[in-house]
């Protein structure tokens, strides 16, 4: 099954969709029209949903196709086209020189800050071999008995709360969203 | 790959914080939003090949709680289009003295 090409097979991969994840998600901040930006959003997805399945998480890389592209975008385009936002220079979008400069900056300094921490916090200890931290997540439960097991006993109340709130969601979102009939 | 998708996952929030502070339509501000929530989630899928699946136990918590806010949001926004005919920001000053 692992022959020689494998890690460089991998490596390949795994840095063609890390790019093609971080290139269109500048495309995506720098368009102008909402359902470009959001179809390159979907692209960012599908890379991000490739480099999970890589990562040995092949349940949340299924659940990122579904939920974030298959779902959520489709409601980010719908109200869209509910709202007839699609021609791109009806408003001027990007903020002027002063926001932009602020953004910027505080966009550097947080990319600085993030990779000193990713640099500096990541010691030799995580480095571990790649098959055996493999190994430990395959096991023998399969792909989902791992994600499963604490799902539903340590974290049951939380995954119950889930629930509650997804129902405090949906009636909100009706009630925000109905036509005042007065 | 561990560092390469922890840098991956620094630059895509970046990315969206930028966004989410350069932008004017309310629904790419959003989008950028959903951006900063993917790149915490390939961090916890990263960092959960090390400590085991329940780093993936979380990501499933934050995309139920990015769908939540997904609907609530758009219908807020939806309800404030009623109201100014825009969804930019710019418009959106009620609160400004």
């Amino acid at each position: 099954m692992q022959n020689e090409f494998y890690p460089l097979f991998y490596a390949f991969n795994f840095y063609l969709f890390g790019l093609i994840a971080l290139v269109s998600a500048i495309v995506f901040v720098t368009r102008k029209s909402p359902v470009a930006a959001a179809l390159w959003l979907v692209l960012v997805m599908f890379a991000l949903a490739a480099l999970y399945v890589m990562l040995d998480a092949q349940f949340v890389g299924v659940m990122q196709v579904l939920v974030y592209a298959g779902a959520i975008m489709v409601v980010f385009l719908f109200v869209v086209m509910l709202l007839n936002l699609g021609q791109p220079s009806e408003l001027h979008d990007i903020r002027g020189r002063l926001g932009r400069i602020a953004a910027g900056l505080i966009g550097l300094a947080l990319v600085a800050e993030l990779l000193a921490l990713s640099r500096t916090a990541l010691d030799v200890r995580l480095e571990l071999p790649a098959a055996a931290s493999a190994d430990v997540v395959r096991g023998t439960a399969g792909i989902i008995g791992p994600v499963a097991a604490p799902l539903f006993t340590q974290y049951l109340l939380a995954f119950e709360l889930t629930s509650v709130l997804l129902l405090v969601a949906i009636i909100g979102a009706v009630v925000l969203a109905k036509k005042r009939s007065a | 790959m561990l560092a390469e998708s922890l840098t991956l996952s620094a630059a895509l929030f970046t990315i969206g914080v930028v966004g989410v502070l350069t932008r004017r339509n309310a629904i790419i501000v959003f989008m950028c939003v959903e951006l900063m929530l993917n790149a915490v989630n390939l961090s916890f899928v990263a960092l959960s090949r090390l400590y085991g699946a329940t780093g993936q136990v979380f990501v499933i918590f934050v995309m139920t709680v990015a769908a939540a806010e997904a609907a609530v949001g758009l219908a807020i926004i939806i309800s404030i289009f009623r109201h100014t005919k825009s969804v930019n920001l710019q418009d959106i000053n009620l609160l400004r003295g």
